[in-house]
């Protein structure tokens, strides 16, 4: 246990701010992905790897000579259209088989997405400068990356542009008519075969935003996606499905527990504690099912 | 019943002549001598194995194109046959099987990272074949008994030792504080283990020691920390992730620290990709081109740089350096055991003492090279354009180290 965080009370604020920054960017993932989950019933694997693609999109932007921040508009767009791509290709064969079919056949778009951009871009890690500077406060005691407010401001621009899409938007009462009842939905004229390319479209449309933020706050890599699907699985669970609300404040709260878990605990036990929260949740929340069933009896 | 299992018998025979033939030919085929290696092709480490496989062939053709190796008044020219272990441990493992037993190979060559080198050391010493590594680093290889591998590079925790003492230097003999953060791996944690001896024999004190989880790429908290205490030396290991992760954050996080000291600054190309935000950086190294050791091969760093570069059109990271120098272990080897039995070959690569472009070569019990010392570069900017400058040794610096290094505010 180390108490450092409570002799220089500034690492509070500089914890709870890194936390609040980092949770913004991983909800973004997570908010796709409960999409996703939600409407076609499908856990996604490859969604790391659709990130990091989204990535690449703004690292080849930047190696051109391009600013990687437009890589936020650019990405998304050229994300979505692969998204099309591969639910065309092999989603739409598992979108209404059991869910231990689209896990494994989105671990297999996963395999080939990293052998494909290690191929296309090689395995170094590489890293997209946009030289925003930092934000001082505190007598320069408090440091935050411009990179790191502007993924959370865009973060939270791309969130709610999604949420009054599928509010006011005709497809956005689809997916969410789909999600609901998906036979219903198709009895009343539907077209669910649409609404569910559109659905993982959009899906690898904002992992594509939170890649070009990741290209310009973190480092890039054909195999580092993993974490991001993890992270985001997490979140997911943590909120709930269908509770976007809910995705934005488990992805800010587990963002917060993970920087304090570093300080209080050390690095090492930084992710395992994050994991062990998500134990604890689920236990919880199995106890809460089953006193309600209790009640039933 | 009876016609078919002569045909299966007849047909197994045929098989076992042909592998039977194949082994028998493999080891030494005609004038060639063929070597083995498994080297990452595909794969997280395909960068660094193309580099480890280019290090290897530069030698090759060098060592050929001079006469080859003389066994027995004959000359012999080497030859390597590759296969992919795709990054992956488990397949180094059967690809070490493979060459030795399916393709009779006699000789071996290492693969790139320890851990490769660790799956494919158990196959290798139970065969009784020899292997010269290049890439594998970690300490743990080389306390493992093993009598039949031979590393011509520094052991991981030799990695940082000397940044410590430079760091004590410059305090005047004085111990000093550390601050550090390695990565959870093999390597990481074996370049760590050499901190904490530094820091016990200068009677230094540890006030980080932070372990990145592998999938980390954010080291906020730690540098926040830094921040906190002022170390005199923040060290800094988690492979090219690592690197460019902490150069990203601290040059973001404004952290000022005077001496920083880290590892795989090469192989990320940290300078390229960070340009002057890397500057003042030291980095570990196992070899650099300015270093004044020379062979009959390649003559001395420089020459060597010259002639990878124009190979190859790029120039040649410590990897590639060291792939090469294996190479030349193996000729000397042969030439003085006389003999192409496994044994003797051991035996004359346990007796080596050498030296090659690469420095010298000298193998302690356990397999390690104990001639070599590390080196370290500090990355040095005019402008954007950056360079790395050996620092240290004292012996071999071609630039002053500048210590502490300048506030963050305090540079253009």
């Amino acid at each position: 246990m180390d108490f450092l965080i409570f002799q220089e009370p500034i690492l509070i604020v500089q914890a709870l701010m890194d936390g609040v920054l980092l949770g913004i960017l991983f909800a973004l993932i997570a908010y796709g992905m409960a999409l996703q989950w939600g409407v076609m019933n499908i856990i996604n694997i490859a969604q790391g790897e659709l990130v990091i693609m989204g990535g690449y999109v703004a690292y080849f932007m930047y190696m051109n000579g391009i600013h990687p921040a437009f890589g936020v508009i650019v990405s998304p767009i050229v994300m979505y259209f692969v998204g099309i791509g591969i639910y065309k290709l092999v989603i739409n064969k598992v979108v209404d088989k059991d869910l231990f079919t689209s896990i494994l056949a989105t671990f297999g778009i996963s395999i080939l997405m990293m052998q494909g951009m290690n191929f296309a871009f090689g395995a170094d890690v590489v890293v997209a400068q946009s030289d925003f500077g930092t934000t001082m406060l505190f007598n320069n005691m408090v440091t935050l990356p411009n990179s790191k407010l502007f993924a959370s401001a865009i973060s939270i621009i791309a969130a709610i542009i999604l949420v009054m899409y599928m509010k006011r938007s005709k497809l956005g009462r689809a997916i969410r008519a789909t999600a609901q009842n998906a036979r219903a939905a198709k009895i009343l004229g539907v077209d669910t075969e649409k609404v569910y390319a559109s659905t993982f479209g959009i899906n690898a449309a904002l992992c594509g935003v939170a890649g070009a933020l990741i290209a310009i706050t973190f480092t890039l890599h054909p195999y580092v996606g993993l974490p991001y699907t993890v992270r985001s699985f997490m979140i997911v669970i943590v909120a709930g499905l269908g509770n976007l609300p809910g995705v934005a404040m488990s992805g800010m709260g587990l963002g917060v527990f993970e920087e304090f878990a570093d300080y209080l605990l050390g690095t090492e036990f930084r992710i395992a504690s994050v994991f062990l929260l998500l134990v604890l949740i689920l236990v919880y929340r199995r106890f809460k099912l089953a006193k309600k069933r209790e009640y039933l009896k | 019943m009876r016609k078919l299992s002569k045909k299966f018998f007849a047909f197994f025979s045929i098989i076992s002549l042909l592998f039977g033939f194949s082994a028998a030919q493999a080891k030494v085929d005609g004038d060639t001598i063929i070597l083995g290696a498994a080297v990452s092709l595909t794969g997280k480490y395909s960068t660094n194995g193309e580099h480890t496989k280019n290090g290897y062939e530069l030698a090759v053709k060098r060592i050929n194109d001079m006469g080859g190796v003389k066994v027995g008044g004959k000359n012999y020219k080497f030859k390597v046959m590759y296969y992919d272990d795709e990054s992956n441990s488990k397949r180094a493992a059967q690809l070490a099987e493979r060459l030795i037993k399916q393709d009779g190979v006699k000789y071996m060559l290492g693969p790139y990272s320890s851990g490769l080198t660790k799956a494919m050391a158990p196959v290798t010493e139970e065969n009784k074949v020899p292997m010269v590594e290049a890439n594998g680093a970690s300490r743990s290889l080389f306390t493992k008994g093993y009598k039949y591998l031979f590393a011509v590079l520094s052991p991981a925790n030799q990695y940082l030792e000397v940044a410590i003492d430079l760091a004590v230097e410059k305090n005047g003999g004085k111990p000093v504080k550390i601050a550090m953060a390695f990565e959870q791996d093999a390597f990481s944690q074996d370049v760590r283990l050499g901190i904490l001896d530094a820091a016990k024999r200068t009677k230094s004190k540890i006030i980080i020691d932070d372990k990145l989880p592998k999938e980390l790429n954010d080291m906020a908290a730690t540098l926040a920390k830094v921040k906190a205490v002022k170390p005199d030396v923040l060290v800094v290991s988690g492979h090219s992730k690592g690197a460019l992760t902490a150069i990203r954050q601290i040059s973001e996080m404004k952290v000022d620290v005077p001496m920083l000291a880290m590892t795989h600054c090469d192989a990320s190309k940290l300078a390229e990709q960070h340009g002057n935000k890397a500057q003042y950086a030291l980095c570990a190294s196992q070899w650099h081109k300015t270093l004044t050791y020379k062979d009959n091969f390649f003559g001395d760093g420089l020459k060597y740089d010259a002639d990878f570069t124009k190979e190859y059109g790029y120039a040649p990271p410590y990897q590639a350096a060291e792939s090469s120098a294996a190479l030349l272990v193996y000729k000397d080897a042969f030439e003085r055991a006389n003999s192409f039995d496994t044994k003797k070959i051991r035996d004359a690569l346990a007796a080596t003492k050498m030296q090659t472009f690469y420095g010298n070569i000298k193998f302690g019990s356990g397999g390690q090279n104990l001639a070599k010392p590390m080196v370290l570069f500090q990355v040095m900017c005019e402008g954007d354009k950056c360079e790395n400058k050996v620092v240290a040794p004292t012996k071999w610096a071609s630039a002053k180290l500048i210590h502490p290094i300048p506030k963050w505010s305090e540079r253009k």
